[in-house]
């Protein structure tokens, strides 16, 4: 018996290798440099359990949100978005050829939201009392308290949408049909649950109307996170695919290279759409509040290095791409969508929050936020790497090859 | 089993929490006058939501502030808050180098300062009391994800540390800059702020511990309509000397202290661009507007899902015939 789970161990997570064999393939320069950065921000965590977020942070009564929300949450869901896109792409539009790109997705919203979640952990004063958000004390007026239960809602929907990969692996093969057909019903709660806290994200800053700078600033802001997010949803598609279809080639049996071309100009269509009717969007909110007089301010010019360097700027790439059937141009495009969600979450939570304080009050990162944050993110890479490399993530499971 | 399940799950999770956190013995190291005030607030058991009735207020005439300190002293004092001698706060006023050489916020061991403005009129020194403005419709009560905070039918807006999970969202919602936090707290921080001194004016008489000892008269407490009409009275009756505005009187939908001034009031640091919406208004559409979407817009979807299982089985079945007929491949997406 002892020996029979020696040999599962041996072949699902050594990879058929002995312990042995297994540490010796892992010790490599990449995974010496992954575990310096997790190693950090461990210390980094742990400090800040002990010692509470004044030593740790730069946060002030000014600044009470720093990097931790302003990036790992507000960057870090909306670059989780690829499963609302190509969920909603595949299973309500009925785009099947996009098929192969759900478990990516999937895998990566599931995990972007998980490890968001715990890098949250470390921001909240009292983290232990989490559960009174769910089950004692609710504070429905809150936009926080919709965006709390959305996360809780919204883990469970992708545990469900990636579980078919997890008990392939297991060999359940009764569990895995079970929750295969359970996967549709997710994926739809989950369209309408990742709408909902997508843009309640954006939700978060309409109570700050003092503070957040005019520009940015716009009752529309939950409609923008919430396209904002379907472009970096499908640009994180690009992105990844093209990261991991290099890192993984050996996982890829039949792969097409011309195929793959083809679907992902196919994506550029759909990130160029939303990007320019946001781009657009962006232009009524201004003449609405007529703000045109900042643009002529230092805030004014960084507002338009972000809406035309990195909002119109790779929609011309996405659209001259997709029509000249240059994936190369779409990867960059989409490279360069990625920055500029990430850039104007920043903006929103950071840079242009409390616009009107002198620079000396502003909050800047202390070097162990932003140790912790890359450590959270290098946790979240190495899980990825885990699970593709034993489950059917990116290829479609031989046992179940045909029953998708 | 006269045990609720609010008080189940209360008493589990509070287990679980001092075991787990075996130290919270040192619970509320700082500070204790926001716990006190909640705790005196629900033995009363008032509704949630009490009438929007006449309310208390304390109006500030910044006209009449010499910058002598001693509300800070005082409020320090009553909330038992870190403090120092009183003479050390007077003498503020009169030292070439003081704490009014730059403009201070409230933090979580001070809940009001006064800071020191120099008049664009004549050159003169003005001296304006900051501390929570007891908003009529509270900023950090709608911002608050676990129901911590409560506008009282006196007016003060009251903080509950007991359910507070430290997300300081209340603090990003004031539009007043008013609460603080213990960042140096490890296991029990807590926002704080001034609760107008719920303990004093819930008593026969009583007024909130800086309105006692001004002794310019700068503070008066009292019903919030009377105040208003008194502000106006000294407007009228003074020509010239005030800014014909009552600040609170409408800001961000009313607060429960009112300020006048010579001076307009972004000159003495409160800022005249948060408008009269109420903070909660700007939310409340999104919020209503994000339900509406997830319960009109889960039909069709869901319509739209059974629709594409059914359609996926007939292909399936399709695709599964004909394979059985010849050796052809079903197609594989």
């Amino acid at each position: 018996m002892a020996k029979n789970t020696n040999t599962w161990f041996r072949e699902n997570i050594l990879l058929g290798m002995s312990p042995r064999d297994y540490i010796i393939s892992n010790f490599n320069f990449p995974n010496l440099v992954a575990a310096a950065i997790v190693g950090t921000a461990v210390g980094v965590m742990i400090y800040r359990l002990l010692f509470g977020l004044g030593p740790s942070t730069n946060l002030s009564d000014n600044y009470p949100w720093g990097l931790w929300i302003g990036f790992d949450i507000l960057v870090g869901i909306a670059l989780a978005a690829p499963g609302l896109a190509l969920g909603t792409a595949v299973h309500l539009f009925g785009m099947n050829k996009y098929h192969h790109f759900v478990r990516p997705a999937i895998l990566s919203s599931l995990l972007g939201y998980i490890f968001a979640v715990f890098a949250l952990m470390f921001d909240l004063g009292r983290y232990y009392r989490i559960p009174y958000l769910l089950g004692w004390s609710w504070g429905f007026s809150s936009v926080l308290f919709l965006i709390g239960w959305h996360f809780f809602l919204y883990i469970n929907i992708c545990l469900i949408e990636w579980s078919p990969a997890l008990f392939e692996w297991l060999k359940l093969k009764k569990l895995r049909e079970f929750f295969n057909n359970l996967a549709i019903w997710a994926t739809i709660f989950g369209v309408i649950i990742a709408g909902g806290h997508q843009s309640a994200l954006g939700g978060l800053y309409l109570v700050a109307p003092g503070k957040l700078h005019p520009l940015w600033y716009s009752s529309l802001l939950p409609v923008f996170f919430l396209l904002s997010a379907i472009f970096a949803g499908i640009s994180m598609v690009i992105v990844e695919s093209t990261i991991t279809h290099r890192l993984f080639k050996r996982k890829l049996v039949n792969f097409n290279p011309a195929e793959f071309d083809r679907l992902t100009i196919g994506l550029a269509k759909g990130a160029a759409s939303a990007m320019f009717i946001y781009f657009i969007m962006k232009i009524f909110a201004l003449a609405d509040s007529n703000d045109w007089a900042y643009l002529n301010t230092p805030f004014g010019y960084w507002f338009l290095v972000e809406t035309l360097g990195f909002v119109l700027f790779p929609v011309f790439l996405f659209t001259s791409g997709a029509r000249n059937h240059n994936a190369k141009l779409v990867r960059f495009a989409g490279l360069l969508t990625v920055l500029g969600v990430i850039l104007n979450r920043l903006n929103v939570s950071i840079i242009a929050y409390n616009w009107n304080l002198p620079a000396s009050q502003k909050y800047y990162p202390m070097w162990s936020e932003i140790a912790l944050s890359l450590g959270v993110i290098t946790m979240l890479v190495l899980a990825y790497r885990f699970i593709v490399n034993r489950m059917a993530i990116m290829h479609e499971h031989p046992d179940y090859e045909s029953s998708h | 089993m006269g045990i609720s399940r609010r008080d189940f799950l209360k008493r589990t999770l509070s287990l679980a929490g001092a075991t787990i956190i075996g130290s919270s013995t040192a619970a509320h190291a700082l500070n204790t006058a926001n716990e006190r005030n909640w705790k005196l607030w629900a033995k009363k058991g008032e509704p949630h939501y009490a009438p929007l009735e006449d309310r208390y207020g304390v109006l500030v005439d910044t006209t009449l502030c010499i910058g002598c300190r001693r509300c800070e002293w005082a409020c320090n004092e009553w909330n038992k808050n870190p403090n120092k001698p009183i003479k050390e706060f007077e003498a503020s006023a009169f030292q070439k180098k003081s704490v009014f050489d730059t403009v201070r916020r409230m933090h979580a061991e001070n809940f009001t300062v006064v800071n020191r403005f120099i008049s664009s009129k004549d050159r003169r020194p003005i001296f304006v009391k900051r501390q929570c403005m007891h908003c009529e419709e509270p900023g950090c009560l709608s911002a608050c994800f676990v129901d911590a905070f409560r506008k009282t039918k006196e007016g003060s807006v009251l903080y509950n540390p007991s359910v507070c999970i430290g997300c300081r969202y209340c603090m990003i919602a004031c539009p007043f800059d008013v609460p603080g936090y213990e960042y140096n707290e490890a296991l029990n921080p807590q926002v704080t702020k001034c609760t107008m001194c719920y303990d004093r004016i819930t008593k026969e008489g009583g007024v909130p511990a800086c309105v006692e000892i001004c002794p310019t008269e700068t503070l008066r407490f009292g019903k919030r309509s009377e105040l208003i009409n008194l502000a106006h009275a000294r407007i009228i009756n003074n020509p010239g000397k005030y800014v014909d505005h009552i600040y609170g009187e409408h800001e961000v939908g009313g607060t429960s202290w009112l300020y006048l001034s010579a001076v307009p009031f972004d000159e003495i640091g409160l800022r005249t661009d948060i408008g009269k919406t109420p903070i909660p208004k700007t939310s409340k559409g999104f919020l209503f507007g994000v339900k509406m979407f997830e319960i009109v817009a889960a039909w069709p979807l869901v319509f739209g899902a059974y629709y594409a299982i059914s359609k996926a089985r007939k292909i399936a079945k399709v695709n599964h015939e004909t394979e059985k007929k010849g050796e052809g491949h079903g197609e594989k997406h």
